[in-house]
């Protein structure tokens, strides 16, 4: 039930990603089955327990001008350059007001980030130890707050409507989106900048994930540590980056005539309720999120034909959300081809619901459903129709596609788009 | 050996050049940080603490607050360098 009838469409998206400088190059890897994952070979990761990532394809010190990136943590110039993208491609020409056909008033920024501005925080640490307290730059404090990426990409666009940051660990970038969605049809706004960014390439969340047995140890082989469905999967592979939308109420993208990739349905949510860390092993908070999307938006299971899943290569995480989809879903499950993208991608955390929307609005757009990766002996609890190897294509018709994160703590966001 | 008021000007022209990207040949002592440079106050605090340790000088917090512009800088800098 929507509390309104406005419809909100997708007509822009930008990103920065271990497989390219903008969502061109990244849905290229993507199509191509190409993995983003590589040797870490800094000084620093020599001893660490894991040793492989998705580094960023384009740094963005070559793409941001040198006076705004030194004043940007690193999740923050990911968020800004996907946010340019995005803004360009929606075909605004200059910020809210500046372009006449969007007014600041009626424009939003809703970007999150699991972490925040972990690696400001932990290298300015080391500023004050080393270098002392008249050293630790003036920039630290709106530099690491979590809400920086959102607010520069809000000052970037002129958003007066609305910055927000919702954070719910790997779920935040879909969570965002989410949010984003319900800010145009409930008026609030007309056009929302929204999705994920990460930058927690760094010792300290590299240790930490690891010693949560989280991560995959398979340092021999990068391109093909990041595994989902498959036996031999050990953990997820961290990556940075980061993923944007622009979503645009209907009646504001058909009079500047913009160009719509597809209707953003709407979104699911739950909360598992069960451990801070580990999945419900059941699936049951990930098919409760299902339901309410069901429920609560005009989509229909018999509509969907792919599903972008989280799916980070941990061994129970990608059985209980193979299981929810089997319960909510049903039969209608046997005409839907399941990617698990982050097989190339690696887990972006809070930027992954960013990057992989961007994905799923591709994969609707080009009707091309992208493939999993590292597949090669399949789990056996795991029976959905997976897009294994090489991408496939999906029908003609409207279709929709779902895209799932969750996040440590137990939240659980699916998003679903529809084809226009 | 102290440093001269166009050794001072130029330092100066390098360090907002740095922080702010404001090409060298546009700073004088005319010119105003906040006004003319793009040097906010979060910047400003950087250009102190790196004008302090070219110019071997402090530049206490309450102080920073006088300098407005590329000259106010220089002539402080000139008056309390060693």
């Amino acid at each position: 039930m929507n509390t309104t009838n406005r419809t909100v469409v997708v007509t822009g998206i930008g990103a920065t990603t271990p497989l390219g400088g903008d969502s061109a190059s990244t849905w290229e890897g993507l199509v191509q089955g190409r993995s983003g994952i590589t040797k870490l070979e800094q000084d620093w990761a020599a001893e660490l327990p894991v040793r492989i990532a998705g580094t960023i394809a384009v740094e963005p010190t070559e793409v941001l001008a040198r006076p705004l990136a030194r004043k940007l943590d690193r999740s923050a110039q990911f968020a800004l350059i996907a946010a340019r993208e995005a803004w360009a491609d929606a075909g605004y020409t200059g910020k809210a007001g500046e372009d006449p056909a969007v007014e600041p008033e009626r424009v939003g920024a809703v970007v999150a980030s699991g972490i925040g501005g972990v690696t400001t925080l932990l290298g300015q640490y080391d500023v004050l130890k080393e270098q002392g307290v008249r050293r630790v730059s003036p920039h630290t404090v709106p530099m690491l707050m979590p809400n920086s990426p959102s607010a520069n990409v809000g000052l970037e666009v002129n958003a007066r409507a609305g910055v927000h940051t919702p954070v719910s660990a790997c779920a935040s970038g879909a969570e965002a989106i989410g949010y984003a969605v319900e800010m145009i049809r409930s008026g609030r706004a007309d056009v929302v900048v929204a999705g994920g960014t990460e930058a927690a390439i760094h010792p300290l969340p590299m240790v930490a994930f690891a010693n949560m047995m989280a991560m995959s140890k398979n340092n021999d082989e990068p391109t093909r540590a990041s595994r989902p469905y498959d036996k031999a999967r050990d953990g997820f592979v961290l990556s940075e980056g980061a993923g944007i939308v622009i979503l645009e109420s209907a009646e504001h993208a058909a009079r500047r005539g913009a160009q719509i990739y597809c209707e953003a349905v709407g979104q699911g949510l739950s909360a598992d309720a069960h451990h801070i860390a580990q999945p419900e092993p059941t699936g049951r908070g990930v098919a409760a999120a299902l339901e309410h999307l069901f429920a609560e938006n005009d989509v229909k299971p018999a509509e969907v034909v792919h599903v972008n899943a989280h799916a980070t290569s941990t061994p129970q995480g990608d059985v209980a959300e193979v299981k929810a989809l089997r319960r909510v879903l049903g039969d209608d499950l046997g005409h839907i081809m399941v990617s698990g993208t982050k097989s190339m991608t690696g887990h972006l955390l809070g930027g992954a619901g960013g990057i992989e929307t961007v994905a799923t609005v591709l994969a609707l757009k080009n009707r091309v459903a992208p493939p999993t990766i590292n597949l090669e002996n399949l789990d056996d609890e795991i029976e959905p129709d997976l897009v294994s190897g090489e991408a496939r294509p999906l029908p003609e018709g409207r279709i929709v596609a779902l895209n799932n994160s969750f996040g440590f703590g137990g939240h659980n966001v699916v998003l679903a788009l529809r084809s226009v | 050996m102290a440093a001269t008021q166009e050794e001072i000007v130029a330092g100066l022209a390098e360090i907002v050049n740095e922080i702010a990207g404001i090409p060298v040949e546009d700073v004088a002592t005319d010119k105003s940080f906040t006004d003319d440079l793009d040097v906010d106050s979060l910047s400003m605090v950087e250009v102190v603490v790196a004008a302090e340790e070219r110019f071997d000088v402090k530049i206490p917090d309450d102080d920073v607050k006088n300098l407005k512009t590329v000259g106010d800088a220089t002539d402080y800098i000139l008056k309390h360098q060693d």
